[in-house]
């Protein structure tokens, strides 16, 4: 049977009401806990450190703050914690920089059984590789604009 | 008490930005590494009109942990690579800058790879 185009149009309407819907409000709210969570435990660290060792610059904290983080999240991704935390949390574990270190050591851990060079090498960066190349690109142009400002 | 307001502030930046990527995959089942690389762009966008620092004095971790904070330290690194160095800092400098990111990730995912056994998961 083929619909002509005001059929389809009521078509889509009934099933909107009768398709399930995304629970659209508790994934955003689960969204905000966890990455408002892992942007606060990225202050703690930072201001930990700024205890710990006072020499250190403002940037080179920062620096020590992405290290950690990243560190913790691969030993979380490791042990499959990071897994359960991205099954909760959704963009909130994607887009703080855990989520990052998170894509790149998930698909090494993946694709090991095709070997180091082949598996783990070659498919580390199958998400974090467009981020890798957008940013740097991007960092290229900005540079080259503020030479001439 | 001040404490309490910034790490209240970190929370509501950090998540707002979470909220708004999830935002993004509720409506337009955008996959994550598009979603990275809008918000690492943002950021990027953001630092070169010299927005970022004014935000991250309010919102600190707030923006700085999500990958926002990795875009800003590219472009951060860039500008100041050309005003020092000319040609060669413009080029190198944003690379550098987000270095400890970048050197970091790879390291400690080489790692877990080789020492961890891959577990078969549930859910994709």
């Amino acid at each position: 049977m083929i619909l002509n185009k005001e059929e389809q149009k009521v078509y889509k309407k009934e099933i909107k009401d009768v398709a399930p819907k995304t629970k659209h409000i508790s994934t955003l709210l689960r969204a905000f806990f966890t990455g408002g969570t892992i942007c606060c435990i990225g202050q703690g660290v930072n201001q930990v450190l700024g205890i710990l060792l006072p020499s250190l610059t403002e940037e080179d904290r920062g620096g020590y703050t992405t290290l950690l983080m990243i560190f913790f999240t691969g030993i979380l991704t490791a042990f499959g914690v990071y897994d359960h935390i991205g099954n909760f949390g959704g963009a909130g574990s994607i887009i703080p920089i855990t989520g990052f270190a998170n894509s790149i050591v998930s698909q090494a851990m993946e694709h090991k059984r095709e070997g180091i060079i082949f598996g783990i090498c070659s498919n580390m960066f199958a998400i974090a590789g467009p981020v890798i190349v957008m940013g740097i690109t991007a960092s290229v142009v900005v540079g080259i604009v503020y030479l001439f400002l | 008490m001040n404490v309490f307001i910034d790490y209240l502030l970190v929370f509501a930046v950090g998540g707002g930005i979470c909220v708004l990527g999830q935002l993004f995959i509720n409506y337009t089942k955008m996959t994550s590494a598009r979603i990275l690389v809008i918000f690492l762009l943002i950021g990027v966008v953001l630092e070169a009109c010299g927005v970022f620092e004014s935000i991250k004095e309010v919102a600190q971790a707030g923006i700085t942990v999500p990958i926002t904070g990795f875009g800003s330290n590219l472009a951060k690194g860039a500008i100041k690579g050309a005003r020092e160095n000319g040609v060669l800092g413009a080029i190198v400098g944003g690379t550098k800058a987000a270095s400890a990111g970048l050197a970091g990730a790879i390291f400690i995912g080489f790692l877990s790879a080789l020492v961890a056994k891959p577990k078969s998961k549930g859910v994709k």
